[in-house]
């Protein structure tokens, strides 16, 4: 289940405030795009289950408008099987640097119907696009292989979106996208790119950031279990070991 | 109902959970065994990540073990010389576990050996069991009387560093029990089992013991065992998690208890019967898992 956060009535007022800065300052006017999220910060709490933030932004001026969401960068380590002796065992490793743990585009037209090729390949637009880092000394064909297989794990685990969400426009200038993270989304710092694009090029760009990170119990917890692990374990023992005994008493009388 | 597992960093139904507790502890109390051999298969199917399964599931042994360990210790079925002596080996061994854990895990190979540990291990058991329950059954429809217990001597008596283990009337080398005490504790760490169903045949079939003190002992060292299992893994590589185990444990406390209710009501061949049943149809689904081409023969780690 997801929980949705609407747009509220604050969020639209902001819309509005957004609007009429576009239009009176100069300033914003050079800018050409600009655009903010319902929420900077994305809690994992207790009961989280997944949650769509809301983008919403001005443009000046024609032309269609794309978002790529990129989440915090790592090391993934992609593996093939192979059967050995009738058993299918891991044979084959490749290990890629600089993975986005999280990846979304959103976009008002398909990708390849408003951007460029080059353009496109050059601010890493659709998950196709991603470069990454990897190790070294590995055949080409083989790389491409594990790459091919890497983005296919990411987006059947949830974290690369397949497709290009839809960014609709509300009139001429005001538009908005909704942006869904599942429950497994990696925590860290996220980084949101707006693109304005005209004639396949990039005209105006803006950039925001997002968080993601636990908080309340789940983040005590976290923080518990790793700071203080012999303590942590300590307790987890103590209260099986106390809760297994006083149900056995309590079932012996009833 | 979801919630967020803090260390497991997934998104699970909680009423889920409770029902796994429930439906192990039911089988655990049906049985007398611990359930933890199926716990940690069913908490990886659903999508725990194995490290975090292990952990939390050892965690979890130390709830639902430890009634029958106090009562066995009032009873005084408890060898505390053999208790004490497969414990030190026993903690030797998970910590042996813990690191062997690490290396697997990072050389990739960690699901495999998990598997292929389990596939061996229950197909072994299960099989014994299954051969022992039917001849059982068949000696009771035949209506021939079962042979009396000897005290058979075995190699076991005659090597060095003899001990007297007092309350299983036994002098024997210490060598076996801390030999069987250490690959239990690495099972655990690598398996999060409490190795109840490995303990027990080897301490009646090899040492002799009489099967009282077997029963008392190895819940006596199963507690321990995973006590220290969780603490170290708390300690060193962060896994253990309190939700949920603590869900598990409370699905797992009603379990029990119909299951031991349950367990009254049917005859000990039949019952050892469908455990050995039990065992070897999870024995078969794993190594069918081995066996059979996967969906796709890739897969990613992601690190932090």
């Amino acid at each position: 289940m997801i929980v949705r956060h609407r747009p509220t009535r604050a969020s639209f007022s902001a819309l509005a405030a957004l609007a009429a800065l576009l239009l009176a300052s100069p300033e914003a006017r050079a800018q050409q795009v600009i655009a903010d999220l319902s929420r900077h910060l994305v809690a994992i709490t207790t009961g989280f289950a997944g949650a769509e933030v809301l983008l919403f932004g001005a443009v000046d001026g024609d032309g269609d408008v794309v978002v790529t969401v990129r989440g915090p960068e790592g090391d993934v380590v992609v593996r093939r099987k192979s059967q050995v002796n009738g058993m299918w065992i891991n044979t084959l490793s490749v290990t890629f640097g600089a993975v986005p743990g999280y990846y979304a585009v959103a976009a008002t037209k398909p990708i390849e119907d408003i951007i460029s090729g080059p353009v496109a390949e050059r601010e890493q637009i659709g998950a196709q696009r991603l470069r990454f880092e990897p190790e070294r000394n590995i055949p080409p064909d083989r790389i491409a292989l594990f790459r091919a297989a890497l983005l296919r794990n990411m987006e059947r685990d949830g974290l690369y979106q397949p497709r290009t969400a839809t960014i609709r426009f509300l009139g001429q200038r005001l538009f908005r996208a909704d942006i869904v993270f599942p429950a497994n989304v990696p925590t860290g710092l996220y980084t949101v790119n707006v693109y304005l694009v005209r004639d396949g090029q990039v005209v105006s760009a803006a950039t925001t950031p997002l968080s993601v990170s636990k908080i309340g119990l789940s983040a005590e917890i976290y923080d518990f279990a790793h700071n203080r692990g012999l303590t942590y374990g300590l307790i987890a023992v103590a209260f099986a070991g106390f809760a297994g005994w006083a149900a056995s008493r309590v079932f012996q009388r009833a | 109902m979801q919630i967020y597992l803090p260390i497991a960093e997934v998104s699970v139904d909680a009423f889920l959970l409770l029902g796994l507790g429930a439906v192990v502890g039911f089988l655990g109390g049906l049985f007398g065994v611990g359930g933890g051999f199926l716990m940690t298969p069913a908490l990886i199917l659903i999508g725990i990540p194995p490290a975090v399964a292990v952990a939390s599931g050892a965690n979890q042994i130390v709830a639902s073990s430890i009634s029958g360990a106090v009562s066995q210790w009032r009873k005084g079925n408890v060898d505390v010389t053999m208790g004490v002596v497969l414990l030190i080996a026993g903690v030797l061994g998970t910590g042996a576990g813990v690191v062997l854990f690490r290396l697997l895990q990072q050389a990739g190979h960690i699901d495999l050996v998990v598997q292929l540990s389990y596939v061996l291990l229950l197909g072994v058991v299960g099989a014994m069991m299954g051969l022992e329950s039917l001849r059982a059954v068949w000696r009771r429809r035949g209506g021939a009387k079962a042979p009396g217990r000897l005290h058979p001597h075995f190699w076991v008596h005659r090597w060095p560093l003899r001990m007297r283990f007092r309350r299983s009337k036994l002098y024997i080398s210490a060598i076996p029990p801390a030999a069987i005490g250490f690959i239990v504790g690495v099972l655990t760490a690598i398996m999060g089992i409490g190795g109840g169903f490995i303990m027990v045949p080897v301490m009646i079939y090899l040492f002799g013991m009489p099967t009282l003190t077997v029963v008392g002992t190895s819940q006596f060292q199963i507690v321990f065992v995973t006590a220290v299992s969780t603490l170290l893994l708390a300690a060193t590589t962060h896994t253990v998690d309190v939700v949920l185990a603590i869900l598990l444990i409370i699905g797992g406390v009603f379990g029990a208890q119909i299951g031991t209710r349950a367990g009254q009501l049917l005859r000990g061949e039949y019952l050892r019967g469908l455990l050995a049943a039990l065992v070897l149809a999870m024995a078969g689904k794993l190594a069918y898992d081995l066996i059979a081409t996967p969906l796709d023969l890739f897969s990613i780690a992601i690190g932090r």
